[in-house]
C-alpha cells in the first residue's frame, strides 16, 4: 500500500493531519457548547471549512517545544495552526473563558496568547500587525543564522490594511524567510472579496512584491501541506519572503452572533460538498491509508479531549479583579484605585 | 430610485422613543436627506448596515456612492475622506471599533487638523464609531480614544450621554466645518433605560456645550459619556443616604472644553470631583484640574479629585475588567471623601 502514499507522508502522519482536522472542528464545536452553556467570554469564531488550510499548513512546519523550530503568528481561524505548535485545548477553552490559569490569566480573549518554546506568537486584534512583527521575528533568524522559518495567517480583507502591506515589502526587501498565508475565505465580515481588493487571486499581488507565491485549494489537506512545503524550502533557502493563497470559503458567520444573511445559501451548500474533513476522510478509506474504523475512532477521541479539556477548564477559577493591575510593566507598580480601599485617601492613587 | 425612509428610522416622526443608536442613526439619515455633500464611508456600512447596525437601510436608500462599503484600510479611507472634503463634500467615516482609529492616526492628526493653519481650508469631516468598556471586549474593542487626539489643536471631540443629545450633536459635527470625532458609548447606545422621545424638528445641540443634567449645591461631579449615568446614580443615592446635594455636569464636547460651565458649578460648590471612564494618567481630568485650579483657585473648599479606569490595558475578563473600570460605588465613596472637606 505504502508506494500509494501521497507527498512523502506514511499512514501515521496521515493519521496525524486527520487527527488535526478533527481536533479543530471538535473544540470549536465545544466551544458553541459552552457559549451556549454561559461559559465563553466575549465573542467566538468558527473556521467551519478553513480546518485544512491551517492544518495542512503548520504540518509542513518544524515544529518543536524548545523554542528553536519555526514559528507560528496565526488568526483566530487558524487554531488549527495552534495545535499542531503544541498548544493544548485546556489552555484554548480556558483563554475562551477567560480564566485565571490560562495563558494571559485573563487579559485576552481566545488564540491571542504567546508562546515562545513552542514557537507561536497570537494575534492581536487589529489586522494586518502581525505582518510586521513576524517580519521582525524572521529577520531575527537570518540576522543570527538560524535556519527557521516563519509563518503568517491573514484573511483576505486584513490584506487591506496599511500594516499588511508595509510589513510584506518589508520581509520581502530584507529577504526574511517568511510565509505569508492568505485566507481567501471570500468575506471579510459581510463584504465580499471584491470590496477589498481588484485582484482575482492574491498571487497577481507577489509580483508587486517581489515574492514567489502560489495558490491552493484550501480545502485540501494535502495539497496545502504540498504547497507549503515547497514555499517553505525556498524561504529555508534563502529565496525570501512567499505567499501562499488560501482558496475556501467561510461557511459561517463572522462570528456567531452574525447570521450571513448576506451570503447566497446555495453557495454555502455548494462548499459544504467540500467539507475538507470529510473529503479527506473519504479519500483515506478510498486509497486504503486509513480504515473507516480507524478514522471514526480519531474523531470520537477528538470530541472527547476537547470534552475533558473543557470540564477542565470550567472548573477553574476566574482572576481575581485586584490582580488587573498587575504586570503593566516590568518594574512599575500600577495603583488600585483609590475609591476600593478600606479607607480611600487620594493620595495613595 | 430612493426608498422611502425605513420605518425603524421614522420613530422620532411617530412620537416614540428612541435609542440613543437609533438617534444616531436618525440625525446621519436626516442630515443625508437634506445635504447631498455629506456621504458615508466605512467598512461593512453598506449591505450590513455596520457591525452595530447604525446605518442599517441606509445603502438601500442612498446607494453606494453615498453609503461606501470601504476595504479594510482606516489610514487609506479617512485619508480619502479628507481630499473628499477639500472638494467641498462633507463625509462621515465610521470606524467599525473606534480602537482602530490607529492607523488613520497620522493622516488625522498631521493632514486633517493642521489644513486650516496650513491654508489648505476648512476639513468638515466626522469619524464617528464605538467606543468604551463593559462589553468583555478585551484590550481592541473597548477603548475610549479622546485623549489620544485631544492634543491636537484643529480636532473638536464629542462624547453624547443621552439620545437626545446624540442626534443634536452629530448634526452639529455633520454641519461643523471642523474636523470632529464623534464617540458613541457602546453601552449606551441600546441602554432601555435612555429610550427618550426627542422632538420632531430639525433641531441641533451646539459643540463646546456642557450641561447639567443634575442641579446640587454641595459638590460638583464633572463627567462625560457613560459615566454621566453612573454618575446620578451615585449622586441620588448620596442624596438618599448621606443628604448631600450633588450637581452632575456632562460636558458633551471633550474639546473645545466648556471652561464656563464649570467654573460656574464650581463656584457654586466648592468641590470638583472628575469622573471618566477613560485611563486614569493623562485622563481629561488632569486639564479640567488644570483650568479650575487657573480659573477659580480661590472657591476651592476641597481637592479636585477624580475617578477613573485604572492605568492598564483593557482587560478581557468579567472581573477583570469591573476592578479596570470606574463604578458607581467609586463615586459614592470619593464623593464621601470629598463632602468631608
Ligand atoms: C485594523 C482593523 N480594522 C477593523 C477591524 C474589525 N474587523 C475584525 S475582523 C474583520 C474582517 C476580517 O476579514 P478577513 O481579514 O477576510 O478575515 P476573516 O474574518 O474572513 O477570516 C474586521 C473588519 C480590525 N480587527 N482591525
Ligand atoms: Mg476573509
Amino acid at each position: 500500500m505504502s508506494d500509494s502514499f501521497p507527498a512523502g507522508l506514511d499512514g501515521e502522519r496521515l493519521k496525524g493531519l486527520y487527527r488535526a482536522l478533527c481536533i479543530t472542528r471538535a473544540a470549536e464545536e465545544r466551544l458553541e457548547i459552552l457559549q451556549k452553556q454561559g461559559h465563553v467570554t466575549g465573542g467566538l469564531y468558527r473556521s467551519l471549512g478553513q480546518e485544512a488550510g491551517s492544518v495542512g499548513a503548520a504540518f509542513a512546519l518544524r515544529r518543536e517545544s524548545d523554542g528553536t523550530g519555526d514559528f507560528l503568528a496565526p488568526t483566530v481561524r487558524a487554531a488549527g495552526a495552534m495545535f499542531l505548535f503544541g498548544a493544548t485545548l485546556v489552555d484554548f477553552f480556558r483563554q475562551y473563558m477567560a480564566r485565571e490559569t490560562s495563558p494571559t490569566r485573563g487579559r485576552e480573549a481566545n488564540v491571542h496568547w504567546v508562546d515562545y518554546q513552542k514557537g507561536f506568537v497570537g494575534p492581536v486584534s487589529p489586522l494586518g500587525t502581525m505582518v510586521e512583527i513576524m517580519a521582525g521575528v524572521t529577520l531575527s533568524f537570518s540576522l543570527r543564522g538560524e535556519d527557521r522559518v516563519g509563518m503568517v495567517f491573514y484573511g483576505d480583507g486584513a490584506s487591506s490594511t496599511g500594516a499588511w502591506h508595509e510589513g510584506l515589502n518589508f520581509a520581502a526587501v530584507q529577504r526574511c524567510p517568511l510565509i505569508l498565508m492568505v485566507e481567501a475565505n471570500q468575506y471579510a465580515f459581510s463584504s465580499p472579496t471584491a470590496k477589498n481588493t481588484r485582484v482575482q487571486s492574491f498571487t497577481e499581488k507577489a509580483p508587486g512584491y517581489g515574492i514567489g507565491a502560489e495558490s491552493v485549494d484550501g480545502t485540501d489537506v494535502i495539497a496545502v501541506y504540498e504547497a507549503v512545503s515547497r514555499a517553505a524550502e525556498r524561504a529555508r533557502g534563502g529565496l525570501g519572503t512567499q505567499l501562499i493563497e488560501l482558496k475556501y470559503f467561510r461557511r459561517l458567520g463572522h462570528a456567531q452572533h452574525d447570521s450571513q444573511e448576506y451570503v447566497d445559501p446555495a453557495l454555502i451548500a455548494e462548499w459544504e460538498k467540500k467539507d475538507p474533513i470529510a473529503c479527506f476522510h473519504r479519500r483515506m478509506v478510498d486509497n486504503g491509508w486509513a480504515t473507516e474504523q480507524e478514522l471514526e475512532t480519531l474523531w470520537h477521541e477528538s470530541e472527547e479531549d476537547c470534552r475533558v479539556a473543557a470540564e477542565q477548564a470550567i472548573a477553574e477559577p476566574v482572576p481575581h479583579g485586584p490582580d488587573a493591575v498587575d504586570d503593566v510593566y516590568t518594574d512599575v507598580t500600577t495603583p488600585h484605585p483609590w475609591t476600593r480601599g478600606v479607607s480611600p485617601d487620594p493620595r495613595l492613587a | 430610485m430612493e426608498q422611502p425612509t425605513p420605518e425603524y428610522l421614522q420613530k422620532t416622526r411617530r412620537g416614540e422613543p428612541v435609542t440613543l443608536l437609533e438617534a444616531i442613526s436618525e440625525g446621519l439619515f436626516e442630515e443625508m436627506s437634506s445635504d447631498e455633500r455629506v456621504f458615508l464611508l466605512g467598512e461593512d456600512i453598506g449591505t450590513y448596515g455596520g457591525a452595530f447596525k447604525v446605518t442599517r437601510g441606509f445603502l438601500e436608500h442612498f446607494g453606494d456612492r453615498r453609503v461606501i462599503d470601504t476595504p479594510i484600510a482606516e489610514g487609506g479611507f479617512t485619508g480619502a475622506a479628507a481630499g473628499a472634503a477639500h472638494m467641498g463634500l462633507r463625509p462621515v467615516v465610521e470606524m467599525q471599533f473606534m480602537d482602530f482609529i490607529s492607523p488613520a492616526y497620522d493622516v488625522i492628526t498631521n493632514y486633517i487638523a493642521t489644513s486650516l493653519y496650513r491654508g489648505a481650508g476648512p476639513m468638515p469631516l466626522v469619524i464617528r464609531g464605538p467606543v468604551g468598556g463593559g462589553n468583555r471586549g478585551g484590550p481592541f474593542h473597548s477603548q475610549n480614544v479622546e485623549m489620544a487626539f485631544f492634543h491636537t489643536p484643529g480636532l473638536k471631540i464629542v462624547y453624547p450621554s443621552t439620545p437626545y443629545d446624540a442626534k443634536g450633536l452629530i448634526k452639529s459635527a455633520i454641519r461643523d466645518d471642523n474636523p470632529v470625532i464623534f464617540e458613541e458609548h457602546k453601552g449606551l447606545y441600546r441602554a432601555p433605560a435612555l429610550r427618550e422621545v426627542l422632538p420632531d424638528e430639525d433641531y441641533v445641540v451646539p459643540i463646546g456645550k456642557a450641561n447639567t443634567v443634575r442641579e446640587g449645591k454641595d459638590l460638583t461631579v464633572v463627567t462625560y459619556g457613560a459615566m454621566v449615568h453612573k454618575s446620578v446614580e451615585a449622586a441620588e443615592l448620596l442624596e438618599k443616604e448621606d443628604g448631600l446635594s450633588v450637581e452632575v455636569i456632562d460636558l458633551r464636547t471633550l474639546l473645545p472644553l466648556d471652561d464656563d460651565a464649570i467654573i460656574e458649578s464650581v463656584k457654586k460648590t466648592g468641590k470638583v470631583l472628575v469622573v471618566h471612564e477613560d485611563t486614569r494618567t493623562g485622563g481629561i481630568a488632569g486639564e479640567i484640574a488644570i483650568r479650575i485650579s487657573e480659573k477659580a483657585f480661590e472657591w476651592l473648599d476641597g481637592p479636585i479629585l477624580r475617578v477613573t479606569a485604572i492605568d492598564s490595558p483593557v482587560p478581557y475578563s468579567g472581573s477583570l475588567e469591573d476592578y479596570f473600570l470606574p463604578q458607581t460605588s467609586d463615586v459614592v465613596k470619593a464623593a464621601r471623601y470629598l463632602a468631608g472637606y
